[in-house]
């Protein structure tokens, strides 16, 4: 009993943490509650800091808590050591593929052995962790997590040494696992050990976690983790059997700070980016973080953003531990800002900018900026005191001169009597007018191959040759962005002379690049331009193409969370240059002990002295893995990493979207948004029992699998993509974000969504996932071969439709959820290999039954989703799209029957599909969007092929989870209710109508948005219909058209998605 | 401080007299076309220069520079294309027909005594050769540069240009309607853009609308020679508005001061310090229009200084 209960917590703190990130705006209230629980909680010393800062990054709270609390409110703790099961799943999906025996044996055995694999995936692993843990552990762990964390430590020990074979590890450790499990008090360690199997990460963050353990634990479990990480490998082997359980790896990262100093930190090997987070602002005292982010330079030398949802030993690869703490949006208006802590970051960040040259202003507007910094840092000008010389420590300027420095003190002299505060107010005031600023310049070419800048900025994108501006596109008049390959393409909205889009295509140097470029242009509109970031779909769309989303606040979010902030102003030293001014504004000698006070452990107020006390605590992990020098990035460099992180956002929002939906699944317990919105659909019960059946072992082992698949395999699907040239077309997906600005409110959009058979759906979308993560494997390699460091990289092609409504519209929701799907399904495949798309998919099906038909529709059609949204909001892109390569239309249906074929194709071939899915999209710009009828049977089958193919033990894991799968669609087709909607908005009406063998589930979802005076309406329908083979869908389709346009006359329909699942009897597996 | 509002407020115009060889070049140089009108008065333009003058000094209450006139230069008084000033920096431009290149030479002087950071555009060879730029195809609007690309100023001379005053968006739109960019447009207020009614202005300021940051207001005047205005912020914290005369544009004349009435009441509000109600005042100077360039001048004595180069100019 207590290990399901732990379990299930597990699963829905994962969501919980998902949904934090989207939520985080509506959530704001609970996250400042978050926040000052973590300041009680540093205050009250505890070693673990980050938690408190952050509700939305909880996870680092979440590893403290879940130590303390398994049951805890805050599931987040938990996964703080679910990242570490993360990387289980990594390694579920190389275990899946290679111990079927272990599925065989048991489910929940086998399902940990996919976790373990799914540990290699980082996202997912943190959710396929949990389920392990809940699985597992809750069978056997969990009693040892519950008694106490000490029970933890042993296990973590062994779960390092286990964790140490890594390459082997897959068989001993799926055995271990099981050993571990029992072992393994809570999922931190046994996740952790896994995450040595699939990779270092693991131990990152199996260290953090044993950070905090140890902080509460003792001291004891730290030595041994910290002993554990550099041995592991060698020992795993031999220990691993023993200790199945993932040993707990610290990795000391090196943050350099704005002004200059480092921030050592000790994160488990598997921690997620969060963590790192929490640590970084809990240590700056910062409750502003939305405008920052952690960069860190790639292989290539690229400056990326660390996703802060993904592991952060996946995102950096093989590059150092060094990470930067940088200002990822720039706010236009800085004078908004609440608090002069967060102005003073940002002013560094500018004087950083400014030194480097990537915010190129006048002589005189250095000489003006650096005055300012002056007073900021020293006070007032004392010509006593000041020498000429006393600016020699300063930069002011990329080539300083004698006479800028004359002209800066001569400034200087006129700033008497201004504060600190003051004066970074006026550096900002006049910094904020550059026309550079905050702008994030990538270098291209346009379509003639002109060398060009593209420059990202909070009000569009910028054009630049050389230094001139040559064209802009404000994110109003941006209908889609999307990426294919090394092009980048937006889909220019008409003009009002114009009739139809037109789409601007842009080479950059590599497919990274491209993508690069894509997700900062996601990350930067959804961050300026929208109210709330665009949900991850929490339905389970699976789609080809990036599921990247920025998953943090918007700035609309932080700003109205800001306005909570009820501090007082918290003492920091100003001083790049470690000097105190004479005019601090408040009392310092009190600010400082009340830092000292509060956050003794993290060093809140001063940075210095958090750094100390971090360094004193860790270094001795810092040393293990070494110090890397953080080097500055050029301007193209940061923007390059602005970008990257908000793909990475986006992705991580995809993914916690997806986590999401498992964790809902799987458990069965907990009454996740899934279920709130199912409640009127009597399938949810049903669904949540099937999925109480097995979800633990689903959820954990096809995330697992999945991570590890897709790491394992990547390498040998690029070569594979390379021989095929079919598998080179498959590649080619795209991300296409379509920004859909609700120009005027009066006109509605109703959508209607008709999935049929969903359960049975979603099996199928999953199980062409798992072929698809195969072929994609291949493909991905392929395309993605150069980017294969990230994940996202891997990711071909994504779109994004900038959604300019300020308030998250139906609409928006919809076509979120669809993108995200294609996102998802694309990392999944991409990212996450074969073994491990499979598993998780069929978890998520049988957890959300409806929902999960929904993803599956979306998996199965990935390019489906896609089109579909494109089509829908916007029906002309179609021919617009056709140029980023969507092409690959033979397949494409013009109808949804056409689809539905295609969908079935695709399940063989998934790629196909993608493709076709995108030619469809194309195709049928207006209507539909057919996503076919997947045959349930096929998911099945098709993994279990798959997976035989390569692992017969994925092929058995999948079995369970095809039963599970199955009994869900049975249930769901039972109920015949079955309208998930993971979109945000307000549930008008569900009604279900039953006929002999049609079954009709209506769920409208109505949002109103009010922008700019304007209110805008969008209805969104979803319509599933089940029933016999029998039914005439088409039929069924166009009268629900009809209907919808009936009782919404004054409302046009602006997209049709339609998703057909067709299932098929032939399980044999199950 | 240093920071206040770009476009600032003038304290001193620049000019350059009429030349007794007044419209000769232009013939020989086959610029008819840029001229439009047959006929160039020297003795009409001479006394629209004497206006001008007398108005910047006068009403407007600058301190004004004139360099005197040089017959080896018959196009000299076009004084607006051979600099382009904004706060402390003044750029030397390199105009298009190499005759006027010596132009510069005055010019340049005059701006090293205003103690300005002058900037060449450097040597013929080398990295900017083949720039070639003219003041009269910039527009400065107080945010932002807009240049012209037009016969006689190409991308280079625009990329000079970006670098030099590098706090400042530098937007490239192509030139239509008219020879010159400040021939079919010019800022006739704070962010207020007017524009003449051509079809060609009209698709250079979409283009101007379409690369910009801010929102400007569109005043469009339906003769081509009543967009050509200067907007003058004087040091008396009075603004101007310099525009053809009525018998020169009996169709805008209507259209602008009904709009500088309304601008007028709107700017009370939006710059009360700046703007007492019925100090706006409307000159009307000269008959042919005028070109102009204004720019503001940061000293290194810490004071503002505005400079307002006044150049008639004989378009039509």
């Amino acid at each position: 009993m207590t290990t399901e209960v732990g379990s299930e917590t597990e699963v829905r703190k994962e969501p919980e943490k998902a949904e934090e990130q989207p939520a985080a705006p509506e959530s704001e209230p609970a996250a400042t509650n978050q926040t000052d629980e973590a300041k009680a909680a540093e205050q009250s010393a505890n070693d673990h800091p980050a938690p408190a800062t952050d509700s939305a990054e909880a996870p680092a709270e979440a590893k403290e808590k879940q130590e303390e609390a398994q049951p805890a409110d805050n599931a987040t703790p938990q996964e703080g050591e679910d990242t570490p099961a993360s990387p289980p799943a990594s390694e579920k999906k190389g275990i899946s593929r290679f111990l079927p025996p272990w599925l065989k044996k048991q489910k929940s055995q086998s399902q940990v052995g996919p976790k373990e694999s799914q540990a290699a995936a980082k996202e997912e692993a943190g959710v396929a962790s949990v389920k392990e843990e809940d699985g597992e552990k809750g069978e056997q762990a969990e009693a040892e997590q519950t008694s106490s964390p000490t029970a933890a430590q042993p296990q973590v020990e062994e779960e390092k040494i286990n964790g140490e074979p890594k390459p082997e590890q897959k068989e001993e450790v799926k055995l271990e696992e099981k050993e571990e499990e029992n072992h393994s008090t809570g999922s931190a360690d046994t996740q952790p050990a896994k995450e040595e199997k699939a990779a270092e990460e693991s131990q990152e963050k199996s260290a953090a976690e044993e950070e905090n353990k140890e902080a509460e634990e003792g001291g004891e479990e730290k030595k041994d983790e910290e002993e554990s990480p550099k041995p592991e490998g060698g020992h795993s082997f031999i220990k691993s059997p023993l200790k199945l359980t993932k040993k707990v790896k610290m990795v000391m990262c090196h943050v350099t700070m704005l002004d200059g100093s480092q921030f050592p930190c000790e994160v488990e090997k598997r921690a997620k980016g969060q963590y790192l987070f929490f640590k970084v602002y809990e240590a700056l005292n910062l409750l502003e973080k939305d405008y920052f982010g952690l960069s860190y330079k790639d292989n290539a030398d690229q400056t990326c953003w660390l996703d802060p949802t993904k592991e952060i030993k996946r995102q950096i690869r093989n590059a150092t531990w060094q990470f930067a703490f940088n200002v990822k949006f720039y706010p236009p208006d800085p004078s908004q800002l609440t608090e002069d802590i967060t102005r003073y970051l940002l002013c560094l960040q500018l004087r950083q900018d400014i030194v480097s040259g990537r915010l190129p202003c006048s002589f005189v507007t250095h000489s003006l900026l650096g005055s300012y910094a002056l007073q900021a840092e020293l006070g007032d000008h004392d010509s006593g005191e000041h020498r000429l010389d006393y600016i020699s420590d300063f930069q002011f300027a990329p080539s300083q001169t004698k006479e800028m420095e004359e002209k800066v003190v001569e400034l200087h002299k006129t700033h008497r009597g201004m504060t600190p505060a003051q004066a970074d107010a006026q550096f900002l005031e006049n910094a904020k007018k550059l026309s550079m600023y905050g702008v994030d310049l990538h270098h291209a070419k346009d379509s003639e191959g002109v060398d060009i800048m593209l420059g990202v900025c909070a009000n569009g994108l910028l054009i630049y040759k050389d230094r001139l501006r040559i064209n802009r596109f404000a994110w109003p008049k941006i209908l889609k962005i999307s990426y294919k390959r090394s092009n980048f393409y937006i889909k220019i909205r008409p003009g009002e002379t114009e009739q139809f889009e037109s789409s601007v295509g842009f080479k950059l140097p590599n497919h990274r690049a491209a993508k690069r470029v894509w997700k900062v242009c996601v990350e930067n509109h959804t961050f300026f331009r929208l109210m709330t970031p665009e949900a991850p779909i929490k339905a389970k769309f699976l789609t080809l193409g990036s599921k990247f989303r920025y998953s943090g606040r918007t700035q609309a979010q932080t700003r109205q969370a800001s306005t909570l902030i009820d501090r007082p102003a918290p003492y920091f030293e100003r001083t790049s240059s470690k000097r105190i001014s004479r005019s601090l504004d408040g009392a310092p000698m009190i600010n400082v002990t009340e830092a000292q006070e509060s956050a003794p452990t993290s060093g809140e107020n001063g940075r210095e002295p958090g750094l100390e006390l971090s360094s004193d605590s860790k270094s001795g992990r810092l040393r293990v893995q070494g110090e890397n020098i953080y080097v500055r990035h050029s301007n193209l460099m940061l923007e390059d990493l602005d970008k990257t992180q908000e793909d990475v956002l986006k992705h991580q929002a995809s993914i916690s979207e997806l986590k999401r939906s498992f964790m809902e699944a799987t458990p069965e317990p907990r009454p996740s948004q899934w279920e709130k919105r199912l409640t009127a659909s009597p399938a949810t019960s049903l669904r949540l029992q099937a999925q109480g059946r097995c979800p633990p072992s689903r959820t954990q082992e096809p995330l697992p699998d999945l991570t590890v698949d897709t790491v394992a395999k990547s390498a040998d699907d690029k070569q594979k993509s390379g021989e095929a040239a079919w598998q080179a077309a498959e590649v080619e997906i795209e991300e296409t974000v379509v920004v859909e600005e609700i120009r005027v409110a009066p006109k509605g959009s109703v959508t209607i969504t008709t999935p049929e058979v969903i359960t049975h759906v979603a099996v199928e979308s999953e199980v062409e996932k798992p072929k698809d993560k195969v072929m994609e494997e291949q493909k991905r390699p392929v395309s993605v071969s150069s980017d294969s460091e990230e994940e996202e990289e891997e990711e071909e092609a994504g779109e994004y439709h900038p959604q300019v409504t300020v308030s998250a519209s139906v609409d928006q929701i919809k076509e979120e959820p669809e993108e995200e799907g294609e996102e998802e399904e694309e990392q999944q495949v991409n990212e996450e290999p074969v073994a491990e798309p499979l598993p998780e998919p069929v978890v998520e099906v049988k957890a959300q039954p409806v929902p999960a038909v929904v993803e599956e529709n979306s998996a199965t059609e990935p390019q489906l989703a896609p089109v579909a949204e494109e089509s829908p909001e916007d029906i002309l892109v179609t021919p617009d799209e056709a140029p980023n390569g969507h092409a690959e239309s033979p397949e494409g249906h013009p109808g949804p029957v056409a689809l539905e074929e295609e969908e079935e194709e695709e399940e063989e071939e998934p790629r196909v599909n993608g493709d076709a899915s995108h030619s469809e999209t194309e195709r049928l710009p207006q209507v539909i969007c057919c996503s076919e009828p997947p045959v349930v049977k096929t998911e099945m089958v098709t993994i279990s092929d798959t997976f035989a193919a390569q692992k017969t033990e994925i092929a058995t894991k999948e079995v369970p989870i095809v039963h599970t799968e199955t009994k869900t669609i049975t249930y769901e087709a039972a109920q015949l209710d079955g309208s998930g909607d993971g979109e945000p908005g307000v549930l008008m009406t569900a009604q279900t109508i039953t006929s002999e063998s049609l079954c009709t589930t209506t769920t409208t979802h109505i949002t109103k948005t009010l922008k700019g005076g304007l209110s805008e309406t969008r209805i969104e329908k979803r319509i599933v219909i089940t029933g016999d083979s029998d039914i005439d869908h088409d039929q069924a389709l166009a009268q629900a058209i009809k209907e919808a346009k009936e009782q919404h006359p004054d409302m046009s329909v602006t997209r049709v998605v339609v998703h057909k699942e067709t299932e098929l009897a032939e399980e044999g597996e199950d | 401080m240093a920071s206040v509002l770009p476009y600032g407020r003038f304290t001193h115009a620049v000019v350059r007299g009429i030349p007794e060889t007044f419209g000769k070049v232009e013939d020989e140089k086959n610029n008819r076309v840029e001229n439009g009108e047959t006929a160039m008065d020297l003795a009409k333009a001479q006394r629209q220069f004497g206006v001008l003058t007398g108005a910047l000094r006068q009403k407007v209450g600058l301190q004004l520079i004139e360099i005197p006139a040089d017959p080896e230069l018959p196009e000299s008084w076009r004084i607006e294309d051979v600099a382009v000033i904004q706060g402390d920096t003044a750029l030397i431009t390199r105009p298009f027909k190499q005759q006027r290149r010596s132009e510069t030479e005055a010019v340049r002087r005059v701006m090293s005594e205003l103690n300005l950071t002058v900037v060449e555009m450097g040597a013929e060879e080398g990295g900017s050769a083949g720039a070639t730029l003219e003041g009269s195809d910039v527009l400065f609007t107080g945010r932002e540069f807009f240049v012209g690309i037009s016969s006689h100023t190409n991308y280079r001379g625009a990329e000079v240009l970006a670098d030099t005053f590098r706090d400042f968006a530098v937007s490239t739109v192509p030139v239509c309607g008219g020879a010159r960019l400040k021939n079919i447009c010019s800022m006739g207020g704070p962010d207020t853009i007017i524009i003449s009614n051509s079809d060609g202005a009209k698709k250079t300021l979409r283009m101007m609308e379409q690369l910009t940051d801010h929102h400007y207001e569109v005043l469009t005047v339906p003769e081509g020679a009543a967009a050509n205005c200067v907007y003058v912020r004087g040091p008396s914290k009075v603004d101007y508005l310099l525009h053809p005369p009525t018998e020169e544009c009996p169709e805008s004349v209507p259209v602008s001061e009904q709009w500088s009435l309304g601008y007028f009441i709107k700017q009370y509000f939006l710059y009360p310090r700046y703007c007492a109600f019925g100090k706006y005042i409307a000159i009307r100077i000269y008959s042919y229009p005028l070109t102009y360039s204004t720019f503001c001048c940061y000293s290194l004595n810490l004071k503002w200084i505005k400079l307002l180069f006044f150049s008639p100019i004989y378009t039509h």
